[in-house]
């Protein structure tokens, strides 16, 4: 049986239920969706123990309040909306202790570069009936999340169960953290139409600095600057598939950054696509910022999608250690990640009451048991 | 159609991950059929590289891992199954054509524009539903919603242009007309297309996998039905007995 672990109290504009998509289904004309920042769902799944397909909750700009209904470990990674919990600041990228009772709120950016949307993750990942494999909110298709739509007061939300504990006080490391809003540089691998814009038209779309509309939303993100406009105005090209990243210039040659909500077919041309390690920052724009364009090459930005997969897969954590083993193990000996690092432990119980010892990567330490921990 | 007049295909890089193979620029079976003889192809090359595929209209995009493949590997590969995989090129074209069939209730509160269209076409309302139900619809790709075909092939004298207002909400399961297009509403949306009828089939159910009744590179055929022999449909599909009947003929 499951018990809701949070309820939703206000959910401001725009609260959904999202995690890594669901890829796969479009050739059926299945959206993947998914966390627009799909680095911060990450590293918000990783800090609090999850698999980082995890299910979180992306709140965009602010006007959320939750309650949590029953204790709980949370992080609050992506966009700085100004968290407290029971009316106290908390930190980003940290995990934290909810007890049962406590308030969590995101209001409001903290400042202009703070970014759009946050990503509250829970230990043991958001619960929500599976849609093709994911629990992702798609509004358009109604898919995912609670009944396909986006989260309203008074929903109450389970966790799923906790394979690996962690404590209060985890952080990301400094030097992971990203840098959103200011001047952005999105770097594009040129294609698959940008046979269609002339040297002209490409010389202006890679030294302009386009501003972020208001229109934007998690399809895409509307671009405003210089035209560029396609060789005899032919933006409209025959439907074809379209990905994350996708650089659509239609008719009114202003670019369209495709997001995690964005269809699987399309029709206007693209001229580029944005490599994955920038589309985060796209994502986290808010209306008003600016975005240039700096080509790179597939294989390039293969490269940095590569290190950036390392990255979350070699992580570990800065703040306390923890670990657990599940359940009445009778194994006398363990690997254990810890925080990202590994640990070989092997247990010798002592006989007629001798000494307990744990071999850690061949160090031998005495085992205290405390009955009743 | 001889060999060799086949346009040569393009390899398109598509960002980090992706690569898109395009077969000309044309809407047309025979450009239809290479994208998914190809599909057919890197799916039994059993490439543990490739992610996903997306057939359209003209080209097939590959989803690629980057962690066990680069641009490079993967555009040889598909080079190969280029040349390998080539529909045959002779007049006909062999491959069985797999036809399925959409039980449709024409008019009155199933399809309110039946007689906008014949109207607009000068005929009688019978007359566009035997012209509509009278032809095999290819369904070139799915996109746009879940489940949504792209159909090509009817008949240009039931054309019409959309409403100039599109309608809030069309229900799931209309069939509309666009222009030279028709196609079927999986699930409700907003929508401007002429409706003219309704098949109680549903067009996708995301428990089933498939999702989709039909796929992509085959046909469908709309079989007239009354309004007692949709709901009898429409009872069978919502307690899940219903299976859309499919028929393979020669090409």
């Amino acid at each position: 049986m499951t018990v809701d672990a949070l309820r939703v109290v206000s959910p401001g504009p725009l609260s959904t239920i999202q995690d890594l998509g669901r890829p796969g289904y479009q050739r059926f004309g299945v959206s993947v969706s998914g966390a627009a920042d799909r680095y911060a769902l990450r590293l918000g799944n990783l800090l609090v123990g999850n698999d980082e397909r995890g299910a979180a909750i992306e709140v965009t700009i602010g006007g959320a309040e939750f309650e949590f209904t029953s204790p709980a470990i949370f992080a609050i990674t992506g966009a700085d909306l100004s968290p407290t919990l029971n009316g106290t600041s908390i930190a980003l990228w940290e995990t934290v202790s909810a007890a049962a009772g406590d308030r969590l709120s995101l209001m409001s950016p903290a400042g202009p570069d703070s970014g759009l949307r946050a990503y509250l993750s829970v230990s043991g990942g958001f619960d929500a009936p599976p849609v093709l494999g994911s629990r992702s909110t798609h509004i358009g298709a109604r898919l995912g999340g609670i009944e396909g739509r986006v989260l309203e007061p008074d929903d109450g939300i389970p966790t799923g169960p906790v394979t690996n504990a962690v404590r209060p006080g985890r952080r990301v490391p400094q030097d992971l953290l990203p840098q959103y809003g200011g001047d952005i540089v999105a770097r594009v691998v040129p294609g698959p139409q940008d046979d269609l814009f002339d040297s002209d038209a490409t010389a202006t779309f890679y030294n302009s600095a386009y501003t972020v509309s208001d229109k934007s939303d998690r399809v895409g993100s509307r671009l405003e600057g210089p035209q560029v406009p396609a060789i005899d105005g032919a933006h409209d090209i025959i439907s074809d598939g379209v990905l994350s990243g996708a650089i659509q210039i239609p008719g009114d040659a202003q670019p369209i950054i495709l997001l995690a909500d964005r269809q699987t077919t399309g029709g206007y041309a693209k001229i580029g696509v944005i490599a994955s390690v920038d589309l985060a920052l796209v994502a986290q724009a808010s209306p008003g910022a600016t975005v240039r364009f700096e080509r790179i090459s597939a294989e390039d930005a293969s490269a940095l999608a590569r290190d950036r997969i390392a990255t979350l897969r070699d992580i570990s954590f800065d703040g306390p250690a923890s670990g657990t083993v599940q359940g009445n193990d009778l194994r006398r000996e363990y690997d254990l990640q810890i925080d990202g690092s590994g640990y070989r432990v092997e247990i010798t119980s002592g006989v007629d009451g001798g000494q307990t010892i744990a071999r850690v990567n061949g160090v031998e330490y005495v085992v205290h048991v405390h009955p009743g921990e | 159609m001889t060999a060799g007049t086949h346009p040569e295909p393009r390899i398109l890089i598509c960002g980090e991950d992706a690569l898109v193979v395009e077969f000309g620029n044309g809407i047309d079976p025979v450009t239809n059929d290479r994208v998914y003889a190809l599909a057919a192809a890197v799916e039994a090359a059993g490439n543990i590289s490739v992610a996903e595929l997306i057939p359209t209209y003209r080209s097939l995009m590959v989803h690629y891992d980057l962690e066990l493949s680069s641009v490079e590997e993967m555009t040889g590969f598909l080079n190969d199954l280029i040349t390998s995989s080539e529909p045959s090129t002779d007049d006909q074209n062999n491959s069985p054509r797999r036809i399925y069939e959409l039980p449709v209730a024409y008019g009155g509160a199933h399809g309110e524009d039946l007689d906008d269209v014949a109207g607009h076409a000068g005929m009688m309302a019978d007359e566009v539903i035997s012209i509509h139900s009278g032809t095999d619809y290819r369904v070139y790709m799915l996109g746009f919603a879940p489940g949504f075909p792209y159909l090509g092939g009817m008949d240009e004298r039931i054309a019409t242009p959309r409403l100039a207002s599109p309608r809030v909400r069309v229900p799931a399961g209309s069939v509309g007309i666009a222009e030279t297009q028709t196609g079927v509403y999986p699930i409700a949306s907003p929508g401007g297309w002429r409706l003219i009828g309704n098949t109680p089939v549903s067009l996708f159910d995301p428990s089933a996998d498939p999702p989709v009744p039909f796929l992509p590179g085959s046909f469908i055929r709309f079989v007239p039905v009354s309004s007692e022999d949709a709901k009898r449909v429409a009872a069978q599909v919502s307690d899940g007995t219903y299976r859309v009947q499919m028929t393979e003929h020669e090409g």
